[in-house]
């Protein structure tokens, strides 16, 4: 069932505010195995320039993805969630995303297609810190996979 | 934003240090946790192959995690990484057993950017199979 071009465009309520803790982002750099100081020791990333211990470039997904959630699940939209499969992912980033930042997301959808009985959906997510400043955009494809004929 | 590499000191195909990343079954139960991803593709084998897929798979966003560490490393400020993009190729299958499967990448200048920044393009194998394309990221050197 291919999805409705009318969904292109649409922009979602922002996300309520994700606070940033230092422990989530030791617990997250500790499961990729990543020992840099900068993501554990304030004074290392300090002597960086950074104001506290940032997170690793991929940590901001977890918050994106979940705002996706409220896309992915819109039941207007028709997606079948449990085929879906992760196409492609890009971040531009403004800064990095540090220890205490409370972060909103605001999802829109950039493009539905439909591709061989895929239906492919774009999605962006601008996420925002609590003084409204741009932290960081990423983009998420996400490939909702024709059924397999029966 | 303090990189330890200058932008004067890398040409276009400058390698990086190259790193290989080990995944077993426990990498990925610790990576559900931190990141929030249950999804059980990733730690359930019976449902993996029930949705077709060969055996349990790493998180996507786990290979893409290790990958960039190939930039992080050399530059040592992660904050100087302005942009990463990887696209989903292959999954990287990890059998239930000690050894688990090894991310294999390598990384090299692409482009010189103005503003100091350069363009890396990174390849990622895993059991001989490229898993991530069109990975490139872009960084703000000294």
């Amino acid at each position: 069932m291919a999805l409705d071009q009318a969904f292109v465009g649409r922009t979602y309520p922002p996300t309520q505010p994700y606070e940033v803790g230092r422990e989530k982002i030791r617990e997250f750099a500790v499961a990729v195995g990543d020992e840099n100081p900068v993501y554990t020791d304030p004074e290392a990333a300090k002597a960086f320039g950074h104001q506290d211990v940032i997170a690793p470039p991929t940590f901001v997904f977890a918050i994106t993805f979940a705002a996706a959630g409220q896309v992915v699940q819109d039941p207007q939209l028709g997606l079948d969630y449990s085929r879906v499969v992760h196409g492609d992912q890009k971040f531009a980033y403004v800064r990095p995303v540090r220890a205490g930042d409370r972060l909103t997301v605001t999802s829109t959808i950039e493009a539905v297609k439909s591709l061989a009985g895929n239906d492919i959906i774009d999605i962006r997510g601008e996420v925002h810190d609590e003084s409204g400043e741009h932290v960081v955009t990423a983009w998420t494809k996400l490939v909702s996979r024709a059924p397999e004929e029966a | 934003m303090t990189a330890q590499i200058h932008y004067a000191d890398v040409e276009v195909g400058t390698e990086l240090p190259a790193a290989s990343f080990p995944v077993t079954r426990a990498t990925l139960v610790r990576y559900a946790g931190a990141s929030g991803d249950f999804n059980p593709i990733h730690w359930n084998e019976k449902f993996a192959k029930e949705v077709g897929l060969p055996d349990v798979i790493a998180h996507g966003m786990f290979t893409m995690a290790e990958a960039i560490r190939v930039v992080t490393d050399w530059v040592g400020d992660p904050g100087a990484v302005v942009e990463y993009g990887v696209r989903f190729t292959k999954p990287v299958v990890v059998p239930n057993d000690d050894q688990g499967a090894l991310i294999e990448v390598t990384a090299k200048v692409a482009q010189k950017l103005d503003d100091n920044r350069v363009r890396v393009d990174l390849t990622a194998m895993s059991a001989g199979q490229k898993v991530l394309g069109m990975s490139r990221a872009v960084v703000r050197l000294a």
